[in-house]
């Protein structure tokens, strides 16, 4: 693809918009929240920003959630660790767990099967033009890779293991990443002490980043139309990329 | 106007919804009274035979359905994208929609565990967390409470994201479709924490679904308690389950995945919690290798939804009203600029009122069209009232490279060539 845009002009224009180098950005409609100083974690609590409206009277509706109702729905992990339920599995349990209920999608080594997701590899690949997503190489936190198992896997029959199975099978996930030793039995504090090689990958929101240009008039400045990529070479124009029915 | 030159786009059709779609096709497609598709017994001076017979009687279909001249308006998929259709998405049939509401069996769908069927009776929303008084609601209740109803648009962030690279989607309903305003009706979240009261300290929210995939993203409360609501009508009706009955939330302007469906649990925090749908992901990978996190909104966009590939100039020679659709995730639609010589030249477009903030709006350009000339480049702008101006490609790319997936809101071209064919391409900026 040509690349004849004039890059300079662009950057000029976004200067003004970009906060000096170090200065915590505001709230503002596409971050409207405060970040701690330690800046994108989990680690620290993040301050609710000022300005928060009033709520209005209370009418009195609902009924007091107990905390016995709540822990049968609440199991939600968070990044650091936070609510995981106490239990312990080996990355050997893990292993039968695993090839039982997640290799048919997942493979008997991570690599995927089809289109289902890959969990292994991807190392060094994020800033190349062929980047992989999969736990080890591009998750930020052990914990979530938990809470995910537990809330959405296996994928025809959720939340149907006991907690110490999803440990095993959190557990096997993470040696295959090259993360836990073949020997290792993983539990709610071993769990957060795991560092994932991608654990600073993570930053937030940088836009708006590119130009409030709007020409009106001899915007290509002569110079001619080039298509860069035309789609009939991949598909006939209409409703062709597409199926009403089951494939 | 002849049938040979219609015949290119009719064979895309009839491979993709099969011939009985494509024969009621041919009549409702293109300019009105179509010499081509029409049977002369029902044309003038004969008396049509709808007008000679009796039809049928009320609540023959107690609740309606559209024509079946219009069977080749649906929702389509695209196989390759997903390892299944449970965990999949379908695209809105943009090309063949009015105005700037989406019917609710044309909007498009986007699962992680299939479309669960809950019980309205049994459907029950907890909230705890930072909160001075933990409670669980039923629907019953929610609907006493205090109501709103508002128009936005639903995008999910992937729309066009399989375009970074280059174009190679068929149509607007692939390049596009992602993409869904309705009306709807709930309660704002202000509403809903004044029943359970929020401790210091609460700043962040976990909204989970209730499917199999139990998704959960976590949301600043500073955009919840601004125009948040949990919705349980959709254009005037309960829900779809295919949109989450009985409860969604509602998050006007950010992107669809936070939109959570068959909502089951509020848990108000003190940070987000960093769940795989905020971080593996829903996150925007740059060519540094690091990725955004948190990228909620949905900036302005546009794009021309006639003519486009479904929709080509062949066979309508003469006056054209180029027709499309504009919205921007931080508030109003300011203008719409329409090109037709690749971005060289732009005019500003006619607005369609109303014009609502966070929601589809309608734009239309009159233009003249001969078979022969161009080709065209056809391309919208659309500029919010932020003064956020929609970028092109290669601004997007100089940006943020070709792999962050997500937000691609770059200007649109479809090239019209001389005998009308409507074509997705990228050009040069």
């Amino acid at each position: 693809m040509a690349r004849r845009r004039p890059v300079a002009v662009a950057l000029l224009a976004l200067a003004a918009a970009l906060p000096a180098a170090g200065q915590q950005r505001q709230p503002d409609a596409y971050m409207p929240f405060l970040v701690p100083a330690e800046g994108n974690t989990p680690d620290r609590p993040w301050p609710a920003p000022p300005g928060l409206p009033a709520l209005p009277p209370r009418l009195g509706f609902g009924t007091q959630a107990t905390p016995a109702v709540i822990a049968g729905w609440d199991i939600a992990v968070r990044g650091d660790g936070a609510g995981l339920p106490r239990g312990s599995g080996t990355v050997a349990d893990g292993e039968e767990l695993y090839v039982t209920h997640c290799a048919s999608c997942h493979g008997d080594f991570g690599e995927g099967i089809d289109r289902w997701p890959a969990l292994i590899g991807g190392g060094g690949s994020l800033a190349t033009d062929a980047p992989r997503r999969p736990v080890g190489s591009f998750w930020p936190f052990a914990p979530t890779v938990f809470d995910y198992i537990r809330r959405a896997m296996p994928y025809a029959a959720p939340q149907s293991l006991t907690v110490d199975e999803y440990y095993a099978i959190t557990a096997y996930v993470l040696h295959l990443n090259d993360l836990l030793p073949a020997d290792a039995t993983l539990d709610q504090d071993s769990l957060r002490t795991i560092r994932m090689p991608n654990r600073d990958g993570f930053v937030l929101e940088g836009r708006p980043d590119t130009p409030d240009e709007a020409c009106m008039q001899g915007c290509r400045r002569g110079r001619p139309v080039g298509v860069t990529m035309d789609s009939r070479r991949f598909v006939a124009p209409g409703s062709g990329s597409g199926f009403s029915e089951p494939q | 106007m002849t049938a040979d030159r219609r015949l290119p786009s009719r064979r895309g059709l009839l491979r993709a919804t099969g011939a009985a779609a494509a024969v009621a096709t041919a009549a409702a497609w293109g300019p009105a009274g179509s010499a081509a598709a029409a049977n002369p017994e029902n044309l003038p001076p004969n008396l049509p035979g709808w007008g000679r017979t009796l039809g049928p009687g009320v609540i023959e279909q107690p609740y309606g359905t559209p024509s079946p001249h219009e069977a080749h308006v649906v929702r389509r998929y695209v196989p390759w994208l997903t390892p299944d259709r449970i965990g999949s998405v379908s695209f809105t049939p943009l090309a063949d929609l009015h105005g700037i509401i989406t019917p609710s069996g044309l909007c498009f769908e986007r699962h992680h565990s299939g479309v669960p069927d809950i019980p309205p009776g049994d459907w029950r929303l907890m909230v705890h967390g930072l909160v001075e008084r933990p409670l669980i609601l039923t629907l019953a209740e929610l609907m006493r409470m205090p109501s709103e109803s508002r128009i936005c648009f639903l995008e999910c962030p992937a729309n066009g994201g399989m375009e970074w690279r280059g174009a190679q989607m068929s149509g607007v309903q692939f390049t596009h479709g992602m993409l869904h305003c309705c009306e709807w009706t709930g309660v704002s979240l202000r509403t809903l924490f004044a029943e359970t009261g929020l401790r210091p300290g609460a700043s962040w929210v976990l909204a989970e679904g209730g499917d199999a995939s139990h998704l959960t993203r976590s949301l600043p409360i500073a955009k919840l308690l601004d125009d948040a609501m949990l919705a349980w009508g959709q254009n005037g009706e309960m829900l779809r389950p295919q949109q989450g009955y009985p409860v969604r939330l509602v998050v006007p302007g950010w992107e669809g995945n936070v939109w959570i469906k068959w909502l089951r649990r509020l848990e108000v925090g003190d940070r987000p919690w960093f769940h795989r749908q905020e971080t593996r992901n829903y996150t925007d990978l740059m060519p540094d290798g690091r990725a955004r996190q948190f990228t909620f909104v949905n900036e302005v966009n546009s794009v021309v939804t006639d003519p486009c590939p479904e929709k080509p100039l062949t066979g309508r020679e003469g006056f054209v009203e180029i027709r499309g659709l504009a919205w921007s995730g931080l508030g109003r639609v300011a203008r719409v600029d329409v090109s037709v010589d690749g971005g060289d030249t732009w005019r500003s477009a006619a607005l369609q009122d109303p014009v609502l903030p966070k929601a589809l709006t309608h734009f239309r350009i009159p233009w003249e069209w001969r078979a022969g000339t161009g080709p065209f480049f056809v391309q919208s702008r659309a500029v919010d009232e932020t003064g956020r101006v929609q970028p092109s490609i290669e601004a997007l790319r100089a940006a943020r490279g070709v792999e962050s997936i997500y937000h691609r809101n770059a200007i649109q071209t479809w090239l019209v060539e001389r005998d009308g064919t409507t074509v997705n391409v990228q050009i040069d900026g």
